[in-house]
């Protein structure tokens, strides 16, 4: 089953907002659901996590938000990979087809893959 | 030279198909489908993520365990005794947030607290930690120059207060409990809870009366 709807608006909180994309929102939460599910354990997120601050910090990429979203996504990605959840090609390979999904899907239709 | 790149074409790629996800939101939601297509994750268990921590919690619940703690003497023993049980007899389920320990701050001791590795948070109890507490900036000053920082946020210290620094990890997590403003004595448990901001439970703020 794919689900793909829109994560509603999130609400902003003490004048800041707990995400300026959706997507950012998705990462943490993927990464909590598959630490919930044992996939891997929250020291495993952190270090990981963690490992690609300070590679992003090492690289003078700018010390803000979005760049820790960055870094929360290829922690994220590479547990993933390293625990052998997914790999490179099926992630690439999934990430066309939603490219493709969006291109044909007319304005205001909700996107889906298509069935195998 | 080549007169497109490859950054260049996915520019052009995205204004003409201005609906198309940026690149890290395609890749979340790669991963993401995969996973759940697999079994290896429940999609419930994200949607109740997103909803708890983007919209339910914010630092509400970490307000009620300190305003519990200031009108509860036996609770505030129990909750500096052993956060993670004091927190949980509000039925709060933490996933993630680990241990729990709440340091409490008196006119001598001020506490503040980072997470220099990552940003460990206890998102349980606080909501979305704030984009500064997950600066290069913030986790590696406020170790160094805490007073410094501290007066940067405006809270200005007496020469005198010890100002102890905790660094959280996934397993370990804290809560500061904040002094109880002077002037609060006539209010109850859910008047003070509402006067407990966020930043007061990281330490980089010092509560007064808002009467």
């Amino acid at each position: 089953m794919n689900r793909v709807e829109a994560v509603a608006p999130l609400k902003a909180r003490d004048g800041e907002p707990a995400f300026a994309e959706p997507w950012q929102a998705q990462v943490m939460a993927v990464a909590a659901a598959l630490v919930a599910a044992g996939r891997f354990s929250a020291a495993d997120w952190s270090n990981a996590l963690g490992a690609e601050i300070a590679r992003a910090e090492a690289a003078g990429r700018p010390d803000n938000a979005e760049t820790y979203y960055q870094c929360a996504l290829e922690a994220l990605e590479h547990l993933a990979k390293a625990n052998d959840l997914t790999d490179s090609t099926a992630l690439g390979v999934r990430k066309a087809a939603w490219i493709e999904a969006y291109e044909h899907t007319p304005h205001g239709k909700p996107v889906e893959l298509p069935p195998d | 030279m080549t007169s497109y790149d490859a950054k260049k074409i996915i520019d052009i790629h995205q204004h003409l198909h201005s609906d198309l996800p940026s690149d890290p939101a395609l890749r979340v939601k790669a991963l993401e489908s995969l996973l759940v297509e697999q079994g290896l994750v429940d999609p419930k268990a994200i949607d109740a993520w997103i909803d708890l921590y983007a919209e339910e919690i914010g630092p509400k619940r970490g307000a009620r365990v300190v305003a519990r703690a200031w009108t509860d003497p036996a609770y505030k023993e129990r909750l500096l005794a052993d956060g993670t049980a004091a927190i949980t007899e509000f039925g709060y389920q933490g996933h993630a947030t680990g241990h729990v320990l709440a340091v409490e701050n008196s006119d001598r001791v001020h506490n503040v607290v980072v997470c220099t590795l990552c940003s460990c948070y206890p998102f349980a109890l606080l909501g979305m930690s704030p984009g500064w507490y997950k600066s290069a900036e913030y986790r590696a000053r406020i170790v160094r120059e805490p007073r410094a920082v501290l007066r940067e946020f405006g809270v200005d210290l007496p020469e005198n207060t010890e100002i102890r620094v905790w660094d959280s990890t996934s397993e370990l997590r804290y809560l500061v409990l904040p002094q109880r403003p002077a002037g609060t004595e006539g209010l109850d448990e859910a008047a003070l809870a509402a006067l407990v901001t966020r930043n007061s439970m990281i330490g980089t703020d010092i509560l007064k009366a808002r009467m």
